[in-house]
């Protein structure tokens, strides 16, 4: 279908409001992008100010003896307790990310290669529990780790008896990535599908074994796509509160929990704020190393320079 | 398009993610037969059967009364975050200049910030509100969670769009609104209702700022279930869980269908 119009991209009425108009002139001359003030203003209310108060909050309100303007930031990074909550958040986030990509790898990659159908089934597998709730999917694995649960009961007829598997980190580690799983399959799915499997099929012709082609071409054309789906795990599980609520104990929290414990027990505004904004500067210095490495990686990839 | 060739590294494979498979379905639906047990115990697998839970639940105020709030604020939620989400993808695509990178980048921000330090800010500043505790609360709390996945629908069917059949419309004589409202409209239809249909399950299934913003007074249903596992052993959490996971497949039933008829035309 072909509509023969003399196709400038510009609307009826652009063309009044010449010459060099300021922001607000001309953000009204075309009247539908009036329409973004009002998400923008809902946003900035319910989101950027929130966000804004946290930060004042983070440097002016004190419990205890806590004072100094950056009194809450020293707080949480010089007390013992709080320091081994943060790292053993890490180790967790750390060991989900390598457990996900195990699981996961290996399920994306399949689905680049099935047909379509068997892709679409493989899709649906993912994205149900995907967008199942999380508390439920938590509460679930509350039910199979329990002392008297199925797991357990599997442990002990195979003859493995005292290994606990709820209220520690095993537990928190295990539900964390069921649940987080989706989130490493879909965006390395999207990035595997995007490599050229020709390539592999030229590596075989040259005399690569299947093998050594996969390393050699397969894997580092995957490596952008294994770090977003990996950095996206990590960073989920730094702020995850209920699946560690749920399968872990008050005695080995993580981070998250330890927030929500000051903000809402404690009424410590300002220590809860000073914790957040640790986990997101934490957050955007993953999220800009990773950008900054699969940008050089590429590049790298398309001048042809040795890695 | 090669065709799926069998070996004996593929069977490994195929078996590997059989496992996954079973691996992400399965735990979760644990909670079906559990929901459906005759005592009032997590025991798996259930001596009896009964459907007692369910009466419970819609016996139960704090039960009903939580899963109703959950019901009411993710229509409004689905209605606000997609009139919003719609005009934000629509001014971000017919707009110019330098402001949109980042107004778009601003309209996803909510994605990207953890949940957990989104929900201790909005908690404190509609406790000066006034808002803890109260349909407005959730309501616009899960409006800003829900507005990133309409503006990323929206704008997904936006760009597929011929913009040439708007330039039409506007050539043979259409307002801007007529145009809108007769071509584009229709056009992106699918991608506006999948918006809201995001924007449902994504407060339906909200947890994090729910936990701050509930309360005696209020709680939807995922704080309702969250509360009851650290309370006590009553399988009625699982049936109230087999109804959330229900509704949740729904609409993923329901998001399917528009996708493939939508692939299909």
């Amino acid at each position: 279908m072909s509509v023969s119009v003399t196709a400038t991209d510009e609307s009826p009425d652009a063309q009044t409001a010449r010459g060099r108009p300021s922001i607000v002139r001309r953000l009204s001359r075309r009247p539908t992008t009036l329409l973004i003030w009002l998400p923008l203003l809902l946003l900035a209310v319910c989101f950027a100010y929130p966000l804004l108060q946290m930060f004042r909050l983070s440097f002016t309100d004190f419990v205890g003896s806590t004072s100094g303007v950056f009194g809450n930031y020293l707080w949480f990074l010089g007390t013992d307790t709080q320091m081994t909550i943060l790292r053993r958040t890490f180790a967790v986030a750390g060991w989900v990310t390598l457990m996900c990509l195990i699981l996961g790898f290996p399920y994306a990659y399949l689905m680049t290669i099935v047909g379509p159908r068997m892709r679409l089934l493989m899709v649906g597998v993912v994205l149900l529990p995907f967008w199942s709730n999380l508390v439920v999917r938590t509460f679930a694995w509350v039910i199979l780790l329990r002392d008297s649960g199925p797991v357990q009961s599997l442990l002990h007829a195979i003859g493995i008896d005292d290994l606990r598997l709820l209220g520690n980190t095993v537990g928190v580690t295990i539900g964390a990535t069921q649940v987080l799983l989706p989130f490493l399959i879909l965006p390395l799915y999207a990035a595997l599908s995007g490599i050229d499997r020709s390539l592999l099929t030229a590596a075989h012709s040259l005399g690569a074994r299947p093998a050594v082609a996969f390393v050699k071409v397969y894997l580092p054309l995957a490596v952008p796509g294994i770090l977003a789906g990996t950095s996206i795990v990590f960073i989920l599980t730094l702020g995850f509160y209920f699946t560690p609520a749920l399968l872990g104990s008050p005695r080995n929290s993580l981070v998250a929990q330890q927030i929500v414990t000051q903000v809402s027990e404690l009424l410590a505004f300002g220590r809860g704020s000073a914790i957040a904004f640790v986990v997101l500067i934490i957050t955007f210095v993953v999220l800009g190393l990773v950008g900054l490495v699969t940008r050089r990686y590429r590049r790298s990839f398309e001048t042809g320079l040795d890695l | 398009m090669n065709t799926f060739k069998w070996s004996s590294s593929r069977v490994l494979l195929v078996g590997f993610c059989g496992l996954v498979g079973v691996l992400l379905m399965g735990p979760t639906l644990i909670v079906v037969p559990l929901s459906f047990t005759s005592e009032k115990s997590f025991r798996f697998p259930p001596e009896g059967w009964s459907t007692q839970w369910y009466e419970n639940f819609f016996t139960d105020p704090n039960w009903y009364e939580s899963a109703l709030l959950s019901v009411r604020v993710g229509l409004a939620v689905a209605v606000l975050a997609t009139v919003l989400g719609t005009a934000a993808a629509v001014a971000l695509s017919t707009g110019r200049g330098a402001w949109r990178g980042p107004a778009n980048g601003f309209m996803l921000a909510p994605m990207i910030v953890p949940g957990v330090i989104t929900a201790v800010g909005i908690y404190y500043v509609f406790l000066n509100f006034g808002l803890t505790q109260g349909f407005w609360g959730f309501v616009l709390a899960h409006t800003v969670l829900a507005l990133p996945f309409v503006v990323v629908a929206v704008s997904a069917s936006l760009n597929g769009l011929d913009k040439a059949l708007v330039t039409a419309a506007w050539s043979l004589g259409a307002n801007r609104w007529a145009a809108f409202r007769q071509i584009t409209l229709p056009l992106i239809a699918p991608g506006i209702l999948t918006g809201a249909l995001f924007a449902f399950l994504t407060s339906f299934d909200e947890a994090i700022v729910s936990l701050f913003l509930s309360g005696p007074f209020a709680r939807t249903l995922p704080i309702q279930i969250f509360q009851s596992v650290t309370a006590d052993i009553d399988p009625t959490i699982a049936a109230a869980s087999t109804m959330l996971l229900a509704t949740t497949g729904f609409f993923m039933v329901v998001l399917g269908v528009i996708t493939v008829s939508r692939n299909r035309r």
